[in-house]
């Protein structure tokens, strides 16, 4: 009946030569200086340089300002509901191994209404790169508190000050079971920025990368002062980690040596709370996958199906 | 019915009194973990493999373990057998059999026996060293004779400590065997039920669960001075026998479904529990979702990138599934969304049965949403409609909602083998490259149909939103497009529901009631139909499998009735009551559908005690409709 073999098939054919061009679509309408826009063409680069067949690609979103990202990608997309991307692409991902999933996800859709979603997608460990666009405010709603927003931020809902200290994401995800790669960047270093969302694309499993991302409209002053003093910019070095050219380095002011197999040592970088730790924190491929769960029985044939859904009705057959 | 009536046990010499009937309802009542269920199920399925109508509903308490011999704690079955097809749990008990006195209570306040039940009960407790229990029992049994109701003690655990040092486990199946003594079940039929329920278990488990089996009939033949025979049907079609949820998760496999996204609740989870267990062998595979919101949500995802999907929940799953259920609306992704309805609000009755879930899966959603929504009537349709409502789903690009109920849940009934349609099997997994200037939502502008592109197929390249769209699948800031949207997906509907055929009466094509219904009471409702009709009432049913949208030509066959009533399991305003006027009487669920749809004034009988309905309750509404005097309660 239907042949699928190609469901099986995850060996990307090059006989295209696809450009940027193939992957961008429509004028992203983010505000100017947002952080989206080099998000974007980053990942658009990533898609280039592995040369993912567009068609073969889904971007899925929540909602939010960071939940417009798949209308200006090239790919197959789904901008769903708030705080719901991860259970769409896990779906997404399950039954279709040949697929390159994109998970988009902001602060207020991925730690706080999609809170319980993140923990169980990070437990299921498929093969896709998430990125966390965390700017630490909720744009689209006109500047509401974040679960991600400092101590004390001034914001609509909080017009003296938010009263709760923020959720560290780093921390959190480096505590979830079968975590197996934690990643920090920021919008605002371009090589950096191409680096991990390149590492996170060839991570064989859920590749979680948060984005320290600028909102120009709404939070200015929360990464301002990191954006220009790069002293406040630790990069986190290894031969296992993100692989960054010598003169890129330079943009940071320190250094510390980290190898990214340690998780006790991710936790505690995760915790530095005097600058902010870039760089791969946690790797490990070895942890069990949900999706190759999910792929291990495909492919099988109208005939076979019929066959063995007879004979099981044989077992209810009374005469 | 027609028990003999008899406290008598064998006496030396007596001749067996031997006697043909229709049908039989028993039940068998326990604390929980004692095995009733196993037996009744065991008794119903030996019952359909000779060729017998059957009807099983269960009796489930609210806890897994709730204190022993509690009133509330009933555990058990109700087993209904008959000569030919039965459809329905029927009214009083012919025999129940309970393993202690106090679990009885609550049946009785639940109207199901009468002075013409037989009651078996375990005489163990008489001599219990506890006097307060041997008090109970003793009263008990007193105020069960008083009610008219034939006890009879029975030695089970003494019988049963003759082969087991523990009879809580093992005396299920001696009273299986009693059962099969006294209506005459084929015994090698009982020994293969016995094989098969116990499939997982060493061969000695087996073999002394099929003493206790003989021994409880040999003691029967020994003591018992009555015997019944339940002639069984000459069937000449294959039969299945199975229960709504089993039929449910085969519907599913044979459907061409891939993929169970559930997250568990009462009383659907055990559809996904059958397909844990076989649906990998035929291609499928089950997710158990974080929540009720990433199961539908996983689905969902799963059918957008072309693998047929289903999520089973019950109503309030239903509840928290409404944001995504908008969104496959929105986005028009197919999607089967099964509820097993039990009763509500909020937690509500887990294990009991209601039809409280129809307006919220029509209309539970913000913005206009507009999905099919059927239900299914009984154990067979179960199973066939899965297949329809995925077959639905993807060539109206829409989430379907199945619903069925706790009744149908647990029950069990024979109905024809399934033949299963190869094509049935295919699933919508095209990768051909979409065509060319063709939108992913080219409405035709008719039908409001559309065909998808998925994922994989070059050229089809699109963002699904749940923002407003027009036919580009771009966002949409013209507000003609979001008018022009919501109508092309408002027209599927219209155009499918010129595809209906109007519905078959039951009945008289008109007379002085018409009897609407929908769902699991179809059974209760035609047979107390059939059983007015008999006494020459001029009454009629109808029951609807489409609830959005409705078959056609309702208003021509309704007008052909002096009155038209609902009959549902859902609340609905008493008349009669001093604050319920004409003004503010809440109707049930499907009678305020009909109001609408029809513009006539449409009545409706229903209630929420959490049983199945019977058709005796139908009955007796019919006759006060009519104003006839009732005279015999079990008519």
């Amino acid at each position: 009946m239907l042949l699928q073999t190609h469901e099986f098939c995850s060996v990307p054919s090059f006989d295209h030569d696809y450009g940027m061009e193939d992957y961008g679509k429509g004028v992203a309408r983010w505000c100017p200086g947002c952080g989206g826009h080099s998000i974007l063409t980053t990942v658009q680069r990533v898609c280039k340089d592995m040369q993912y067949e567009p068609e073969k690609t889904v971007v899925v979103s929540g909602i939010g300002c960071s939940g417009r990202f798949p209308h200006y990608m090239g790919t197959y997309g789904f901008h769903g509901l708030h705080g719901r991307a991860f259970p769409v692409a896990s779906g997404v991902k399950f039954r279709r191994p040949d697929l390159n999933v994109f998970v988009v996800t902001g602060d207020g859709d991925c730690c706080s209404i999609g809170a319980g979603h993140w923990v169980h997608a990070i437990r299921y460990n498929m093969k896709m790169v998430a990125l966390l666009f965390d700017n630490g405010i909720y744009g689209l709603t006109k500047k509401q508190t974040s679960p991600t927003s400092p101590l004390d931020t001034h914001s609509n809902t909080h017009p003296k000050g938010s009263i709760l200290p923020p959720i560290n994401p780093l921390q959190t995800t480096l505590g979830l079971a079968n975590v197996s790669f934690v990643a920090q960047t920021v919008d605002w270093n371009s090589a950096h920025l191409y680096a991990t969302i390149r590492k996170a694309a060839e991570h064989p499993g859920l590749a979680f990368v948060r984005i320290v991302q600028r909102c120009p409209a709404f939070m200015r002053d929360l990464y301002g002062d990191i954006a220009v003093n790069p002293k406040n910019l630790i990069l986190l070095s290894h031969e296992n980690g993100i692989d960054l050219k010598p003169k890129a380095r330079k943009a940071f002011g320190r250094v510390i040596e980290h190898d990214p197999s340690n998780i006790h040592k991710a936790r505690e970088h995760a915790e530095i709370n005097n600058g902010i730790p870039i760089g791969l924190l946690y790797q490990n491929t070895d942890n069990v996958r949900y999706d190759e769960y999910g792929a291990h029985n495909l492919g099988m044939g109208v005939e076979e199906k019929k066959q063995n859904l007879e004979s099981l009705l044989d077992q209810y057959t009374t005469r | 019915m027609d028990h003999i009536a008899s406290n008598d046990i064998l006496k030396e010499g007596d001749p067996i009194k031997t006697r043909k009937i229709k049908q039989v309802i028993v039940e068998i009542v326990s604390d929980s973990g004692e095995g009733a269920q196993k037996c009744g199920q065991s008794f119903g399925a030996i019952s359909a493999k000779m060729g017998n109508g059957v009807w099983t509903v269960e009796i489930i308490p609210a806890e897994i373990q709730p204190p022993a011999r509690s009133r509330e704690g009933a555990s058990g079955i109700r087993v209904r057998i008959g000569s030919d097809k039965v459809t329905n749990m029927g009214n009083h008990a012919d025999l129940v059999i309970a393993l202690n006195e106090q679990v009885l209570y609550g049946r009785i306040s639940q109207d199901a026996y009468n002075e013409n039940t037989l009651m078996f009960i375990e005489n163990k407790w008489a001599k219990s060293e506890h006097e307060t229990i041997r008090q109970q029992y003793s009263e008990a049994l007193l105020k069960f004779k008083e009610l008219g109701i034939q006890v009879v003690e029975i030695p089970m655990e003494e019988e049963c400590l003759k082969l087991i040092p523990d009879p809580r486990k093992g005396k299920n199946m001696w009273i299986l065997g009693l059962l099969c003594y006294m209506y005459d079940r084929d015994i090698p039929k009982a020994e293969d039920q016995i094989r098969t329920i116990f499939k997982k278990k060493t061969d000695a488990v087996i073999e002394l669960n099929i003493r206790l089996l003989q021994a409880g009939y040999d003691w029967a033949k020994d003591n018992l001075a009555y015997r019944y025979e339940v002639t069984p049907m000459d069937v000449n079609d294959d039969m299945v026998v199975m229960n709504g949820n089993e039929a449910l998760s085969m519907g599913i496999m044979a459907s061409g479904i891939e993929l169970c996204s559930m997250y568990p609740i009462t009383p659907a989870t055990s559809v996904s529990h059958h397909l844990a267990e076989y649906f990998e062998k035929v291609g499928g595979i089950v997710h158990q979702a974080e929540d009720e919101i990433a199961a539908i949500g996983f689905a969902i995802g799963a059918s957008f990138a072309g693998k047929p999907a289903v999520t089973v929940t019950s109503g309030p799953g239903l509840a928290l599934k409404t944001e995504f259920i908008g969104l496959a609306v929105m986005a028009e992704i197919p999607l089967v969304i099964i509820d097993v309805q039990r009763g509500g609000p909020s937690t509500g009755l887990p294990t009991k049965v209601e039809q409280s879930d129809l307006l919220a899966a029509i209309y539970g959603e913000a913005g206009d949403a507009p999905k099919i929504v059927l239900a299914a009537a009984t154990i067979e349709e179960c199973f066939q409609f899965v297949v329809l409502a995925r077959k639905l789903a993807e060539s109206l690009r829409t989430p379907v909602i199945l619903l069925s109920d706790a009744n149908l849940a647990t029950g069990v009934q024979p109905f024809p083998r399934p033949k299963i349609d190869p094509s049935w099997l295919t699933n919508p997994f095209d990768q051909s490259p979409w065509k060319d200037g063709v939108w992913p939502f080219e409405w035709d502008e008719n039908t409001g149909i559309s065909k998808r592109p998925i994922p994989g197929q070059k050229g089809g390249m699109y963002t699904v939103t749940g923002l407003a769209h027009g036919q580009t699948g771009k966002v949409a800031y013209d507000p003609d497009i979001n008018q022009a949207s919501v109508e092309s997906r408002s027209r599927k509907f219209a155009a499918f529901q010129k595809s209906l055929k109007p519905p078959k009466i039951n009945g008289g094509p008109e007379g002085d009631i018409l009897l609407v219904g929908w769902g699991s009471t179809l059974g209760a409702i035609e047979e107390a139909v059939a059983d007015a009709r008999a006494k020459g009432l001029k009454v009629s049913s109808l029951h609807l499998r489409f609830l959005f949208p409705m078959v056609p030509g309702l208003v021509e066959i309704f007008k052909r009735f002096k009155k038209v009533i609902t009959v549902e399991i859902n609340y609905s305003d008493t008349p009669g009551h001093p604050m319920i006027t004409q003004e503010n009487r809440r109707y049930a669920q499907l009678a305020w559908l009909l109001r609408a749809q029809t513009l006539m004034d449409i009545d409706s009988f229903s209630n929420v005690y959490g049983q199945p309905l019977n058709p005796e309750k139908v009955l007796k509404m019919i006759k006060r409709e009519l104003k006839i005097k009732n005279t015999n309660a079990s008519v």
